[in-house]
């Protein structure tokens, strides 16, 4: 088995997961309470990923990475090389194509905190970061393992941007999917078999917590196929 | 007892309120009021929908009325010309909801701590221990809400709403649903705490039970406007009959008495009660003689410059108007014609007739717009 590919698989969507995570809470925090009449512009951007095809979005982040691109010449500039086809180029991309399945369940649990709770926390004299921190985070814990839990299982799953972001390089931007398609490519299914069981058991595992959450907190907060 | 306490003790609840809010499927909600809540507990009663909750809101800062002010004691919490609008965090005003808003995945000591961030922990630890027991739930420090039962809740919310020494109470229903002997038994302990503090206390309700077993004062409100004010009795005793056509959205209530029935139109004259007009009104069950009500929604009153002609209203009464009031994109004319008469105008109609007070004005009424109302 290429534990290579396993790994970079792993450190990919550990990564993305993180970033998501971190950079989801307050954009989540603002789409689910802010009453900007343009927000549903946003929110189409967010969710944009989950009906286009990854070689769309991949195909545009390689561009805008490219040597002649405004994120290539930024990274070029700070950095001395470029960003098309290396680890964090891959992250990048990774990180745009699982956005709506990190924010959009933290919007969910987000909104389905009772606003009451929120204005009881105001009179009492905290301002919105604490009430924030204190109760709508709190209240939200299943929305976020849920958020984390999804982009974590698809980062790991994803081809199409990928293939087109990170191409095929062992040890930088092969990943999981990309050495089974090889595989499969050379005829060499056994292998093939070996790592597609791998991401199996990994998505199985996966979506058995997702369920497990929902059936804890007895009630759907967000699953992909119900928003697709 | 720190100065803090010696300034809450004098200090006196006044809100101005003016909102207008549009809703679907029905007429825009408008709220006019104008209250002062002394130190002690005053209860708002009114039907639901009658605009209480709304008020509470408007004085804790969670919404903003159109016009108006808002003071506790010396301090200014809003006021619209002055362009103040202190937000809830720094008003210092206590808010017991409906559903109480306990939080529900801290411990009851947890959520009375709660408002008191910033404290040494010493005095926070001193503070929530005093309250817990003065509301007797200090066995239930460790509990989370969903463990605790209704009453020991209630008392909890209490506790946390008080614990930040606020300046104001608010209370929205919060008994609901206890039996009365559990509420007597709360209200009392909120009595012997007030005591000392003697803090304003608004107290919402929409049950007469509540309004017996509480009252010291009583405003009853309907369609966004306090009705009438006064002890228990006064408030509740008071003529059925008058709460049920204000309560239907009659602005005019005047008192009449029957001068003749002319059956065969299906109609009869009443006069006016302390005025020389005269009014056509539908036929009811009435004698020469007897005294009657007249109830008039103010938006079915016609007003004209001149004395009109030709007209199909059988009603037309002259007067003066003495107060116009804009309220959103209503005003609110007051005519006397002898007795007073409240007009809802547009504010195109304000401006194209160049109405002002002291305008003399012709009142147009239809005999069927004037709903009879028995005494």
């Amino acid at each position: 088995m290429n534990m290579d590919a396993l790994l970079l698989s792993l450190r990919l969507a550990l990564c993305v997961s993180v970033i998501l995570l971190a950079g989801g809470l307050p954009l989540a925090y603002w789409l689910a309470f802010s009453n900007w009449h343009g927000k549903f512009l946003l929110e189409t951007i967010v969710a944009m990923p989950l009906v286009l095809p990854p070689t769309v979005l991949g195909f545009y982040v390689l561009i805008a990475m490219g040597p002649h691109g405004p994120l290539g010449k930024l990274w070029q500039m700070f950095f001395g090389h470029g960003l098309a086809f290396t680890f964090e180029g891959l992250v990048l991309a990774s990180v745009l194509y699982s956005l709506p399945f990190a924010v959009q369940p933290l919007i969910a649990s987000f909104e389905s905190v009772d606003r009451t709770l929120l204005d009881a926390s105001a009179v009492l004299g905290a301002g919105r970061l604490r009430t924030f921190w204190r109760v709508i985070l709190p209240l939200s814990i299943p929305g976020v393992v849920i958020a984390v839990v999804l982009s974590f299982a698809h980062t790991m799953g994803e081809f199409g941007v990928v293939l087109m972001v990170g191409g095929n390089l062992a040890g930088v931007t092969r990943t999981v999917s990309i050495d089974i398609y090889d595989h499969v490519q050379s005829l060499e299914y056994a292998e093939a078999n070996r790592m597609a069981l791998v991401l199996l058991a990994i998505s199985f595992a996966v979506l058995s917590v997702v369920y497990a959450v929902h059936r804890r907190v007895g009630r759907r907060l967000w699953t992909p196929w119900t928003a697709k | 007892m720190d100065t803090v306490d010696g300034e809450i003790n004098r200090a006196v609840l006044t809100a101005r309120l003016k909102m207008e809010r549009l809703r679907p499927d029905s007429p825009p909600f408008l709220l006019d009021i104008s209250i002062e809540v002394p130190p002690g507990i005053t209860i708002l009663f009114g039907p639901s929908g009658a605009g209480k909750s709304t008020v509470l809101d408007c004085i804790a800062g969670l919404a903003r009325p159109d016009q108006g002010r808002i003071a506790a004691g010396e301090e200014v919490l809003f006021d619209s010309h002055a362009g103040i609008n202190s937000p809830p965090q720094a008003r210092r005003i206590a808010y017991v909801f409906q559903t109480l808003a306990l939080f529900p995945h801290m411990s009851a000591e947890e959520n009375v701590a709660y408002g008191l961030d910033g404290l040494p922990h010493q005095e926070r630890s001193a503070r929530v221990e005093e309250i817990l027991e003065a509301f007797r739930v200090d066995k239930l420090r460790a509990r989370k809400p969903p463990e605790i039962s209704g009453g020991e809740r209630q008392r909890i919310a209490l506790a946390r709403s008080l614990v930040t020494r606020p300046r104001v109470l608010l209370l929205d229903e919060p008994l609901t649903g206890l039996d009365a002997e559990l509420k007597a038994a709360i209200v009392d302990d909120l009595r012997a705490w007030n005591a000392a503090r003697r803090i304003p206390i608004l107290y919402v309700t929409h049950t007469r039970e509540e309004v017996d077993a509480l009252g010291e004062r009583v405003m009853a409100m309907d369609h966004g406007r306090v009705v009438s004010e006064g002890t228990p009795i006064e408030v509740l005793e008071a003529p059925r009959r008058k709460r049920l056509a204000q309560a239907a959205g009659f602005e005019n209530l005047l008192s009449a008495t029957v001068v003749d029935l002319r059956e065969a139109d299906g109609v009869m004259r009443v006069h006016l009660n302390g005025s020389l007009s005269e009014l056509e009104v539908p036929l009811g069950y009435a004698a020469a003689g007897d005294r009657v009500r007249v109830a008039i929604r103010a938006g079915d009153i016609l007003l004209a410059t001149m004395p009109p002609q030709g007209l199909s209203a059988r009603n037309v009464i002259e007067g003066r108007i003495v107060r116009m009031e804009t309220c959103g994109t209503l005003v609110r004319a007051r005519v006397d014609c002898g007795v007073e008469f409240i007009v809802h105008l547009t504010p195109g109609a304000v401006r194209s007739l160049e109405l002002a007070e002291r305008c003399r004005v012709w009142l147009v009424l239809k005999t069927h717009s004037c709903h009879l109302v028995e005494e």
